[in-house]
Parts: structure tokens; sequence; C-alpha cells
């Protein structure tokens, strides 16, 4: 096996903004054609679960092509390929990962040497076509109870900038009930959250299934922020502006999180450690907290 | 053991079709054909007078690097991009050499 590296090279691309990924079946020429238009700030070509057994090389053929000829405008573009279980999952990353996608999903990840692996059969797939080692970034996705306890090691794991996870198969793994606010969900997503805040990486929530349910959705986005995801994945595009609606920061919000911004770099020249907005004390967290406020303001004025 | 002769081609051994008759898409058949032929391809479009010849090229380089020389090709195509022509070209030739 290769001595390749597991470094993290570059972090931009742990920070952007994800707030929606669009999952899109990958054997479909015109949805794969128009997915920019949907305004998602991440596209997911799916060759996993919506492509039957016998279209997994003919949807693998169409992304591999899509992703050497399309433009995709600004938006991020992942492919989620079979897991690694599967005999399609070495297929999926020959045909993929030369044509340099952002990053790869990795549906059913439950440890931290199965993305040693993967990273290993990547670096040679990058090395055999001039690609920079460490190109093609990794998603894993959590969909076992296994995999939430390795959550931490998942996430420290060669590649890796966001972990998501698949809350209709936790659900059965765990043997809890599917409900609406999703409340069986709780320790997983916090767990899965923790993993990430210890990494520096995103943590994206599951998808909301009932499609025609969009209040549902903005409630359940609402409440995936208040717990610390940094996006959704999202089935359709019509979800898209529901989710970026719950992301999108009252005035009021962005208001004092430009306030908090402005003293702390005011203090920050006068050489003062701590300042106050509001008569309350604002230290680093709180200015993290008001950038990022400011980030998915900014976001929302582009595309809603 | 295989003997090098210099000549390396790929044989279409099955009948077999990939792409549908979906808008943006293209149905590609191909059929085994005898040795020496060449490539054959019959193409139905509706935009055969302007992109005809497009279409055929793209099939054609498709066949050319899968080193595949004797083949009989029906496109019926519905309005596919070139990133969509050749991606059906290579499942279907793929299906018809076996793989």
């Amino acid at each position: 096996m290769s001595k390749k590296s597991t470094k993290r090279i570059d972090d931009t691309p742990v920070n952007r903004l994800r707030r929606t990924r669009l999952y899109i079946p990958g054997n479909n020429p015109a949805m794969v054609q128009n997915a920019v238009v949907y305004g998602a700030d991440s596209l997911i070509f799916d060759l996993e679960d919506s492509i039957s057994l016998d279209e997994k090389d003919s949807a693998r053929h169409l992304i591999s092509n899509a992703l050497l000829t399309l433009d995709f405008e600004d938006c991020e573009v992942t492919v989620r390929v079979n897991s690694l279980d599967t005999e399609y999952f070495i297929k999926d990353l020959e045909a993929v990962v030369p044509a340099k996608p952002d990053g790869l999903l990795l549906p059913k990840t439950q440890s931290f040497d199965e993305l040693i692996r993967v990273d290993n059969l990547i670096s040679d797939i990058e090395e055999k076509y001039d690609i920079p080692i460490g190109t093609v970034k990794l998603m894993p996705i959590i969909e076992s109870a296994k995999g939430v306890l390795n959550a931490e090691k998942i996430a420290e794991a060669p590649r890796v900038i966001a972990l998501g996870l698949g809350g209709e198969d936790l659900v059965a793994d765990i043997g809890a009930k599917r409900t609406k606010l999703g409340r069986e969900l709780d320790y997983i997503s916090a767990k899965i959250i923790l993993a990430c805040a210890v990494s520096k990486i995103q943590a994206i929530d599951t998808v909301f299934t009932d499609v025609n349910d969009t209040e549902g959705l903005y409630e359940a986005t609402l409440r995936a922020i208040e717990l610390g995801f940094q996006g959704k994945s999202v089935i359709h595009p019509s979800q898209i502006e529901h989710v970026h609606r719950a992301f999108s920061p009252s005035q009021e919000e962005i208001e004092r999180a430009l306030r908090i911004v402005k003293a702390y770099k005011d203090a920050k020249k006068k050489g003062l450690g701590v300042v106050s907005v509001d008569g309350r004390m604002v230290d680093l967290p709180v200015v993290r907290r008001s950038e990022k406020i400011l980030k998915w303001a900014e976001a929302s004025q582009h595309k809603i | 053991m295989y003997i090098q002769t210099g000549v390396r081609t790929v044989k279409i051994v099955k009948s077999a079709q990939a792409g549908s008759l979906e808008s943006c898409d293209i149905l590609i058949s191909v059929d085994p054909a005898k040795e020496g032929s060449g490539i054959k391809i019959n193409l139905e479009s509706p935009a055969k007078t302007q992109f005809g010849d497009l279409i055929l090229s793209e099939i054609k380089e498709v066949a050319d690097r899968l080193e595949i020389t004797d083949v009989k090709i029906t496109a019926i195509d519905k309005g596919a991009l070139g990133y969509c022509i050749k991606a059906r070209a290579e499942t279907a030739l793929r299906r018809g050499a076996g793989e």
C-alpha cells in the first residue's frame, strides 16, 4: 500500500458554505445538466440508492462524463458512490476520481480503517492521473450505531471535510421510532456534531423525507441549526428555499452581529482584550458565531 | 498466454443497449458485426441536419478509445448533449463487449 499522505492539505473546502446539498439521481441527464439552476450550495450526484443494480454502470459513466464536461458554476460538486463493501465501489472511484469532483460521499461509513483504505485507493488514482494528492475530499455518511460510536475517529480521517448522517437507516439500526421532530436522533446528532467540532469540520443534517411538508422542513432545519448542523441534505429542488430561509438570519441578528464584529475589531486595534456590546461581554467565540451569521446573511442575499 | 500481435481490439460479443428515449437522453444499441466490417452507425435525431456529424463523431470517438473496430450501432437521439452521448456509447459498448 502506498505511503501517501494523509494530511488535510488545504482547509478552505472545509469552511465553504454548505447550507443545502441536493441529491440528484445519477442516471438522469435532464436533471444532471439542470442541477445548477436550483440554487443549492452543493450538489450530490447519486450512484447509490437512486440507481438500480442494472444501471450502476450507466450512471457511473454519465456522471464521470458530466463532471469532465459541464460547468456547475459556484456549486460544490460531489458524488455519492456505492459503499466500500459493494462490487461497485472501486469502479465508481476509478470512473469518478479522474474527473476531480470536490468530494465523495461515502455511505454506510463505520470506521476509521475504512477511510484509510479509501484514502489510499484515491491517492493511487490521483497519482496515476497527475492530480495533486488530496484533491478529492471525503464526506462520510454515518448510518449505523457502530458508525456513530466511531464518529470521533471518522472525523479525524484523511480528506474528511464533513460528516452526514442517514436518519432512516440509523433509526432502524437502533430500533427507535421515526418521528416528525426527530427526537430519536438527538443524541446521535449531538455526538456527530461534537466529533465534527473537535476536528473542525462540518456536520450536515439528514434529509427531510416528506417533500410536501415545507413548514415541517423549515421547523426541522431551525432545530438542526440550533443543535449545530451547518447544512441539510435535500432530496427535491423545492426544499432548497425552505432550508435557506431557515438559515437566513433575522435583521436583528445581522445588526447585532455587525456591531459585535466591529466592536471586536476596534478593541483589537486599541489593544483591548475584552469588549462589551449591548451591555454583554463579547469574546472570541461570540465573534466567530457573529461572523458565521454574517456569512449566512450574505449568502441569503445572493440566493434564497 | 496471449500471442502479442501488436493490434489489440475489443470484440462486441452480444447485443446491448444503454440510455433511454427520455428528453435530453439518447438510446444507443450495439450489435456484433463481422470482422473487418468497421464501425457502422445508424442515427436518428431531431437535430440530424445540424448536429448529425457531431453526434456520429462522438460515438465513433468512444468506440476508438475502447479499441472496438467492428460493431453495428443504432442511436435514437432525444436531444442529448455531448457528455451524455459519450457516456451512453461507452455503457452500451462495454455491455456489448461483455463487461
